[in-house]
């Protein structure tokens, strides 16, 4: 079958990926979008609480700028972030925000008209820009908007969607990413697809575990994919666990309910992080790492609440009261909701039950500060993409702009490269331009009769194994041994599990076999993504012996630079896991003890 | 000791290639947990006893708009409905209304995206400053609330009874869109936009049934902004 051809694929249909098309079609380059869900129903869509960018808007905000917000975004990633990509990111900021609101995106407003900010976490500046608690939602739909414009003016399909179809499988050959494989979930049909170059911008991969303020959608397929192709995962093991998420369903409760002056409480009533060193100063509005963290630690010490009956309910409060009915309402109205709905409590008169949960990978498919990976033609951006610029702890605010910074990058990066101006930096095997797709149409068939060989299979297996109980011990597994404290004993174990579970993976059966419009199918491959990422965390989690930003070892209490201020590089391998490690950028910020 | 009681999941089926007509399949849920949602009902049935069943779902927090449908009688959202919240033991649950299906809950919702985009759903502004963002006073953006809200799952279209007899009737989730880009101070199109609404199957075809408004999961009241807009019109 001859494979369906654009000059350009983005895969993911949230910021990053919107982004990304919207910068091909900006340089005139075609671009088809692959996204698993209807864009508007990405993941970004969640996000809360804002975007970082030195505007100065804030009264207190005057002295801000990109320097100082590079500085505080490194430490406090604890100084793993690369310090060339953080400053590009910071320097960019303000461009691209501007542009959002040009765009339209209905930022909230200070008393001038400017776009509002507000205090975040770890940032010496009020620098977070937001739409009340939606600022997630209020870009998506503004990008998407700008989507239906571009569509609406292109003349010969310069952008094409593929909406609701899952990409299976990268065809790489010659260290050149060819094209795609992927499944139409309606009609169950499988496409190759030929290109130049793919971005992919598919978002992280919280499902992996139980506790998490993560959609469904977010399986770790999207990385997944790059990386059984032979594109290494970098820093996995640094998982972002939030401080607030809702007892029950871990629905995220923004960090600006502590920037607006939120409080979190013991079964006291007292404000408990005074008692912790890394959190006495800053209070709520340190760094998510440090929170989670003390939290944890006041509930183990015996400071938390507990239903009895449900050890998992274990938490702390957030009391909004006296933020007053007025703010409540006009800063934080989706959190009301959220919690009128979901747990029956109203924010203005009663506190708000909350536990550290999953929120964010900062690690992922490895690339540098153009987006470039080590095959030729694939670009990343967003969550599924590891710069890195959140190195070991991610700051409130700033993942929301590395998708659109870094989405206009990984888009700019992949004109130049279809268009043939660059080369890319990342050497070419032969020196030359990369030639156009010839003779790849062969390849690419190969690669489909083997997916949907795979695909057959799956339907056609009479195991015993239900996926849904396979993918329910992973997240509890995660949860247990590769949660906020970690040892080499629970990881150790955590490892073999993974490996029984990849096993008993192989004779998983579904007593549906039809192809046509088969959730549960689409479920299934992309469990074995899940797991694959999962192993990929612990095993960088296990061999990194140290503490820094999010991983906190309990046999290795504290931060070791002489041996660790490297990044993780996972490839996958049919034996498993084999690690390598890449050096950090430094530069302007010299690592110090990270002090709050 | 904990009694596990079980809740009746009566829930639509229907596959156009194999099925003659739609029918009703019963499942029974186990009900332990107090904060169950429907969704999670949904999830329970389609994995551990029939993988055949066709739902969407995403954010499992009501801000994708994915999970739309039709519950004990009014349109909702799955994930953010509690089984608890539910008179009865039984739970019938039926796709959006109005809508071709695709696969049991799974329906066609092109047509609906059709419209939303044909109202030019985007900021068209003649006039930028060329390095910072436009101003926007207070009073200005907060005529964007409630509007910028809308999560477009669709519902409010499910639910409105011209849509149900005229299929062109763009619907209250597209109109709701046209007046939230309308009485946006930044935006330079008034005149056009009231001109793509002010057609036979534009804002004049609302009856003001107000179905639109008690529906919507996210409290919004798609009625009052086609009123607002047939008030520009006169």
């Amino acid at each position: 079958m001859k494979p369906i051809y654009h000059d350009t694929i983005v895969v993911g249909g949230g910021l990053a990926g919107l982004r990304a098309a919207l910068e091909l079609n900006r340089r005139n380059v075609k671009v088809a979008l692959i996204s698993k869900v209807y864009p508007l129903r990405s993941h970004s869509v969640a996000a809360q609480g804002g975007i970082n960018a030195a505007l100065g808007n804030h009264p207190r905000g005057y002295y801000d700028n990109w320097e100082k917000h590079a500085f505080d975004t490194v430490k406090g990633s604890d100084y793993l972030a690369d310090q060339d990509a953080v400053i590009r990111m910071t320097k960019e900021a303000l461009e691209r925000v501007i542009e959002l609101e040009h765009w339209g995106c209905p930022f909230d407003r200070n008393d001038e008209g400017k776009i509002a900010q507000r205090p975040f976490g770890g940032a010496g500046f009020p620098r977070t820009c937001y739409s009340t608690d939606k600022t997630g939602h209020a870009l998506l739909h503004t990008l998407y908007e700008q989507i239906v414009k571009f569509r609406q003016i292109a003349e010969r399909k310069e952008l094409v969607l593929y909406n609701e179809w899952l990409v299976t499988k990268m065809v790489v050959e010659d260290g050149k990413c060819i094209g795609l494989i992927g499944l139409d979930i309606k009609s169950g049909n499988l496409s190759a697809f030929k290109t130049n170059a793919v971005i992919f911008a598919t978002g992280g991969s919280g499902r992996i575990y139980g506790k998490t303020t993560n959609a469904l959608i977010n399986t770790g397929m999207g990385m997944a994919v790059p990386y059984w192709s032979g594109v290494p995962l970098k820093d996995m093991e640094f998982i972002q666990f939030h401080p607030t998420t809702l007892v029950g369903k871990n629905i995220l409760i923004t960090e600006g309910c502590r920037g607006e002056g939120g409080y979190l409480l013991n079964n006291k009533g007292e404000r408990f992080l005074e008692k912790y060193k890394d959190s006495e100063k800053t209070m709520e509005v340190a760094p998510r790492d440090i929170i989670s963290r003390n939290i944890t630690k006041e509930i183990m010490e015996g400071g938390g609440y507990e239903d009895p009956a449900d050890p998992t309910s274990r938490h702390v409060l957030l009391d909004l009261r006296h933020l007053g009915e007025d703010r409540i309402m006009s800063r934080l109205s989706g959190i009301r909701e959220i919690c009128m709905k979901f747990a029956g409590i109203d924010p203005v008169y009663e506190p708000i039950p909350v536990q550290p949960g999953q929120h964010y990978t900062m690690g992922g498919i490895d690339c540098n500060i153009e987006s470039e990976t080590q095959i030729k033609g694939l670009y990343v951006a967003g969550e599924a993409a590891c710069v890195s610029v959140h190195g070991a702890n991610r700051l409130g605010g700033n993942s929301l702009l590395e998708t659109i910074v870094f989405g206009t990058v990984a888009g700019e990066n992949a004109a130049n490269y279809t268009q043939g101006t660059t080369y890319g930096s990342v050497p070419s095997p032969t020196g030359r331009r990369p030639p156009r797709c010839n003779n790849k149409d062969n390849i690419l068939d190969d690669a489909l009769k083997c997916e949907n060989r795979k695909i057959e299979s799956i339907l056609n297996s009479n195991g015993n194994e239900n996926p849904s109980n396979i993918r329910e011990e992973l997240n509890k597994l995660m949860e247990e041994n590769v949660g906020i404290f970690r040892n080499a004993e629970a990881l150790k174990s955590a490892l073999n599990r993974i490996k029984q579970l990849q096993e008993r993976y192989t004779s998983i059966s579904l007593n549906y076999k039809e192809r046509r419009t088969n959730l549960s199918l689409m479920w299934v491959l992309e469990l074995k993504g899940s797991l694959d990422v999962a192993e990929a965390i612990i095993a960088g989690a296990l061999a990194r012996e140290e503490s820094r930003g999010s991983q906190f070892r309990t046999d290795f209490t504290e931060r070791n630079d002489e041996d660790f201020l490297k990044h993780t590089l996972a490839y996958f391998s049919d034996e498993g896991v084999r690690l390598d490690y890449k050096e950090v950028t430094l530069g302007r910020f010299e690592p110090k003890a990270r002090e709050y | 000791m904990v009694q596990k009681r079980e809740i009746c999941f009566k829930v639509f089926r229907f596959d156009p290639d194999r099925d003659s007509k739609p029918y009703f399949q019963a499942y029974q849920v186990p009900f332990v947990r107090k904060d169950l949602t429907v969704l999670e009902g949904l999830f329970y049935i389609q994995e551990k006893l029939d993988n055949s069943l066709a739902f969407r779902s995403s954010c499992r927090s009501a801000v994708c708009g994915s999970c739309a449908m039709h519950i004990n009688g009014g349109y909702g959202l799955a994930c953010n409905t509690l089984v608890s919240s539910l008179k009865g033991n039984k739970i019938t649950i039926r796709p959006l209304g109005h809508m071709n299906i695709i696969k049991d809950l799974f329906v066609d919702l092109e047509p609906f995206w059709k419209k939303y985009e044909f109202i030019k759903p985007y900021l068209i502004s003649k006039t930028l400053p060329s390095d910072h963002e436009r101003l926007q006073s207070h009073s200005e953006r907060a005529k964007l609330d409630g509007l910028i809200d809308c999560i477009l799952c669709g519902c409010c279209y499910s639910s409105c009874m011209v849509t149900l007899t005229k299929d062109e009737y763009l619907g209250p989730a597209a109109l709701l869109w046209a007046n939230r880009f309308y009485v946006d101070s930044r935006d330079d199109a008034k005149d056009e936009r009231l001109a793509i609404v002010n057609v036979e199957n534009g804002v004049w075809r609302c009856h003001t049934i107000f179905n639109c408004h008690q529906s919507c999961p996210k409290s919004l009241n798609p009625a009052s902004c086609i009123t607002n807009l047939k008030m520009k019109l006169i």
